[in-house]
């Protein structure tokens, strides 16, 4: 339970951190194809006997680069090249996942997430990944914040401005590697997207949102994890559930108008 | 600056053919055209965001990597959903200063501050962007551009939206920077604006149809290369 806690409060911390730039820069639909995307990744990590987080992190990395990429030379939107790159990478990771005779891992567990079975390995992994993300956002927040707000301006500035971008992918492949061990693939999004949501109707900065999206996220991460477990419920369902009830508690009460 | 016969090509349609011409330090050059013109387009070749097809940009010292060059781009390229203060947005013009690890210090706080007052906003500076006029955001990216210490600045629909009394503001701002000796492009529909106000201007039509003083150009012959017949009747003598 110490390490499911652990687990739950990176989550909570880390996804909405990264989250706030998705949600402001209107980019919450990749973190839901990057979580289906590492699928191929995590089976791998299985059928060669390391970590799946361990095994996810670089497939993330190279899908988030790729979408990108795909975009930039085909001179397709990057919604179009997402939904291509997602849906063959899953689709890669289910016949992977049926094909494979050594596997004895429950495919829901890998959808709704499986904190309360986290190994000391996977809480070392999600510390590791936590603290290069925060290395990250520390690094490159000016140029993140000036490359989400005029992608143009920035670009005519510097040459960074391409790099930040890359590497917020990066981040975001990153962090939702993290997510899924607590809210598993198809979940995860809720983790990335709704407490930023929140946290932007409730004050006017955009530090200020980060700040707040990783104090909601942690909440509703160790509300839903304590929810799960009393319960009797998959962790990654509770914590979706209770991000989505303090929404609708602000929504309701609001200042701003949504995202 | 100069652009020595540019050809731009986007989406495969010739969008700038053979386009030529000069500005010296301290120009305040308007850019005019009708809808597809490309002076969005001549932007982008000149601030690298478009590939040159063939010619030459010569920024000569406001290259790219120098930080020397500032585009301020059309409303509808800005994200507004973000929630930054005037404050933040012209720190974004410290970011090449910054490089990749070094936060803001005391200097960039107070070139900042400097480029707040300059432009008239330093008492808005907590306010966010998405609660200023059209006017007033248009100077806060003129103060980025000064942040960034950019000796040549594009402006791309600087006036669209904004009122005459803020349009003088803007101009009043851009030709103190003229007067520093930087070069300063803004892209308009206004045609009446012009005269008075700008040194020169780039009439632009996927060519260069004439560029010149402001009270010079606009002849029968340029408006009508510009807007077709509709466009002579509003010249007289190369007068609007």
């Amino acid at each position: 339970m110490v390490r499911a806690l652990i687990g739950s409060v990176l989550v909570g911390v880390m996804c909405p951190l990264v989250g706030a730039y998705a949600v402001t820069r209107n980019l919450a639909f990749i973190g839901d194809a990057l979580a289906h995307a590492v699928l191929p990744g995590i089976v791998l990590g299985y059928i060669v006997g390391i970590h799946p987080a361990i095994a996810a992190v670089p497939t993330g990395i190279a899908v988030a680069l790729l979408v990108r990429a795909v975009s930039l030379r085909a001179g397709i939107s990057s919604d179009t090249s997402i939904g291509i790159l997602f849906a063959t990478m899953f689709a890669l990771g289910l016949v992977m996942l049926a094909k494979s005779t050594t596997i004895k891992v429950n495919i829901e567990d890998l959808l709704l997430g499986q904190i309360l079975a986290i190994t000391p390995t996977g809480i070392y992994v999600s510390l590791g990944i936590t603290l290069m993300v925060i290395l990250g956002l520390f690094t490159f927040h000016h140029w993140l914040l000036f490359a989400s707000f005029d992608p143009l301006g920035a670009k005519v500035n510097s040459t960074r401005a391409n790099a930040a971008d890359y590497a917020f992918l990066v981040m975001l492949a990153l962090v939702v590697v993290i997510g899924i061990q607590a809210a598993g693939i198809v979940l995860v999004m809720a983790m990335l997207v709704t407490p930023a949501a929140t946290a932007y109707l409730l004050v006017r900065r955009f530090v200020s949102i980060m700040m707040t999206a990783a104090v909601l996220g942690t909440g509703a991460a160790i509300t839903g994890l304590y929810v799960s477990y009393y319960f009797n419920l998959s962790a990654g369902p509770a914590m979706t559930l209770v991000a989505s009830v303090i929404f609708l508690l602000v929504f309701s009460f609001r200042r701003r108008a949504p995202v | 600056m100069s652009l020595e016969g540019v050809t731009v090509e986007v989406g495969g349609y010739l969008a700038l053919s053979n386009v030529t011409f000069d500005v010296p330090a301290g120009t305040l050059m308007g850019v005019v055209g009708p809808n597809g013109a490309g002076k969005s387009t001549l932007f982008n070749a000149i601030a690298g965001l478009l590939p040159v097809l063939q010619g030459k940009v010569n920024l000569h010292r406001a290259g790219r990597e120098s930080g020397g060059l500032a585009y301020v781009p059309q409303r509808e390229s800005v994200n507004w959903r973000l929630p930054v203060t005037v404050m933040d947005v012209v720190m974004m013009g410290r970011c090449s200063r910054l490089g990749w690890f070094r936060r803001p210090g005391r200097r960039d706080r107070e070139i900042v501050k400097a480029c707040l007052g300059r432009v008239g906003l330093w008492d808005k500076r907590s306010a966010l962007m998405t609660e200023l006029s059209g006017g007033q955001r248009q100077r806060v990216f003129v103060g980025r551009a000064l942040a960034q210490e950019a000796s040549v600045l594009l402006l791309d629909e600087a006036f669209s939206g904004v009122d005459v009394a803020a349009q003088e503001a803007l101009v009043e701002v851009l030709q103190s920077l003229r007067d520093e000796g930087r070069i300063v492009l803004l892209a308009t529909h206004d045609l009446t604006n012009l005269a008075g106000r700008f040194d020169q201007v780039l009439c632009l039509n996927g060519h260069v149809c004439a560029c010149g003083p402001p009270d010079q150009v606009f002849t029968s012959a340029v408006m009508e290369q510009m807007y077709g017949a509709h466009g002579v009747r509003f010249t007289t003598n190369g007068e609007l």
